[in-house]
């Protein structure tokens, strides 16, 4: 099992960078691998579009897709991809720490 | 007289009403569906019409002989749902009061949601697969078809039979190569998630069947709008094409909409162990109508059936509901060339391989090309017809089984 240090803390990955557990998220974490994926700085759009991330996925067992997102978080899809450049399913989650929008194969 | 309601008679609520009918005490309980439409639709088939494989009368049903004569069929449109009075409003104005109910209604496509989708070009150089008329008019397109840039694109999840779409272009490939123009037609597959195939395992064991039949994939595209010649994602990417095979937005029934029931797709807020509705008493939802986190299939809807069934019995009679719904899916996934790949899967373990039903022996094979997988599928139809509607008991665990799957070495 990987194991990556983000914002000072240790925390399980999967092949994809993506965390393995959703309680071993902080903001901290958010913020460091925010730095990674190329958003340098987390404004409070994108803290709402995460923290709906976060609480959806513990309720909804899977992460939500952009349509949610935007239905929820109170962004517009134009915002949700100027907050999370290409691919916002998939950047939300890998910021959020919760799995990534995935099929059934 | 006690009423259990069901809206819907597609797969689920078909299946339920046929074998609920047979559960309830008669002389206490009437079981009454309602569902405008007069055929029923075996939906799986779908996949191989376009490519000239059924014939559309092979694949429907007149309703009436699909369900049981002791259950009412009301060939209406429902309105809404009144929670609140234990009611259901028709679009006649007939209200029809349940102790009972169970939404079945489905999911349907929306091409309306995507800007530019039902344009001029529609029917004429854009198809969906996932109605009749759709299919059939695909059907035409492909026969007429003599190279070019042949695009599928599903535009957002959930849809049903998520695997369809990429059955579809193994289809494709077969069918272009059997016509003699496979070289003049270039195939691609744009998804808005990350890969044609998103799950670790499915990925390594899989991806080579892209690179086999010369398929390429556009990833994380996330259609904005379409014009009649590409496809344009929100972040201005552009696919262009000359046949496109759309799998529209999905959503849950109108009805489910206009009584402030469900989520922002209409599909309903669902217990994903129970099935019960969130926040509603004595109401249930099965198939693609719910929320829960599993694969919009039949044989998703014939597994909560199980669950549901045993539910409807617990209420009827003021009992604690079971909580026994695992998420368990179970799908053939044609690859072409006569073979097929089988899938076993739920909430929490992915697909994996091995032999299935009987470990060891099979005679199917988990997530690997066989003829007899492809064989199942065929012979599913019969299966659906003969066995899973008219509530039959079918040979086959409602819960996953770990047995005889091939697990990943733990970390």
């Amino acid at each position: 099992m990987a194991t990556k240090t983000y914002g000072g803390v240790a925390v399980e990955v999967d092949d994809e960078g993506f965390l393995k557990k959703a309680a071993e998220w902080t903001p901290e974490v958010a913020k460091a691998i925010a730095a990674e994926v190329g958003i340098p700085t987390l404004t409070d759009k994108h803290w709402k579009v995460l923290e709906f991330a976060r609480t959806d996925t513990a309720s909804q067992g899977q992460s939500p897709g952009p349509r949610r997102i935007v239905a929820s978080a109170g962004v517009s899809m134009k915002e949700l991809y100027e907050l999370f450049p290409k691919g916002p399913g998939k950047l939300v989650a890998r910021v959020a720490g919760v799995p990534k929008p995935k099929a059934c194969l | 007289m006690k009423h259990l309601l069901i809206l819907g008679a597609g797969t689920a609520g078909t299946m339920v009403a046929n074998r609920m009918v047979k559960k309830l005490p008669q002389k206490e309980w009437q079981v009454t569906v309602v569902d405008p439409d007069t055929t029923h639709l075996y939906q799986p088939g779908l996949l191989f019409l376009p490519f000239g494989n059924h014939e559309e009368s092979e694949l429907v049903r007149p309703r009436a002989a699909t369900l049981d004569d002791r259950v009412e069929w009301k060939q209406r449109t429902v309105l809404e749902i009144d929670s609140q009075a234990r009611s259901v409003v028709l679009d006649d104005g007939e209200r029809l009061a349940y102790d009972l109910l169970v939404i079945a209604s489905g999911s349907r496509i929306r091409p309306d949601l995507t800007e530019g989708l039902l344009g001029d070009a529609w029917q004429r150089s854009v198809f969906d697969f996932y109605t009749l008329d759709g299919a059939v008019k695909l059907r035409d397109a492909l026969a007429k078809f003599r190279g070019g840039k042949l695009v599928i694109n599903l535009v957002e999840l959930p849809i049903k039979c998520p695997v369809a779409p990429l059955e579809f272009a193994f289809l494709a490939d077969e069918f272009f190569v059997r016509q003699g123009i496979r070289d003049e037609v270039e195939l691609t597959y744009v998804t808005p998630l990350d890969g044609a195939f998103t799950k670790p395992i499915a990925s390594k064991r899989l991806g080579h069947l892209l690179h086999e039949k010369n398929v390429k994939v556009e990833t994380e595209f996330a259609v904005g709008s379409v014009t009649d010649h590409e496809l344009v994602s929100f972040d201005e990417r552009r696919v262009p094409f000359d046949l496109l095979v759309t799998i529209p937005t999905h959503t849950g029934a109108a009805f489910v909409e206009r009584s402030g029931l469900g989520n922002e797709l209409a599909f309903i807020p669902t217990d994903k162990h129970s099935l019960a509705a969130k926040g509603l008493d004595n109401v249930f939802v099965v198939g693609d109508a719910t929320d829960v986190p599993a694969s919009k299939a039949g044989s998703v809807a014939h597994f909560e059936a199980e669950t549901l069934i045993e539910n409807l019995e617990r209420a009827a009679t003021g009992r604690a509901l079971a909580s026994t719904f695992d998420g368990h899916a179970n799908c053939f996934v044609e690859t072409g060339g006569g073979k097929a790949l089988l899938i076993d899967f739920n909430y929490d373990v992915e697909p994996l391989p091995g032999k299935y039903p009987l470990p060891g022996l099979g005679p199917f094979s988990l997530l690997e090309e066989s003829k007899l997988n492809h064989q199942g599928k065929l012979a599913f139809r019969w299966i659906y017809w003969n066995g899973l509607l008219p509530g039959k008991p079918i040979p086959v665990p409602a819960q996953m089984s770990l047995a005889g799957k091939e697990q990943p070495d733990a970390p």
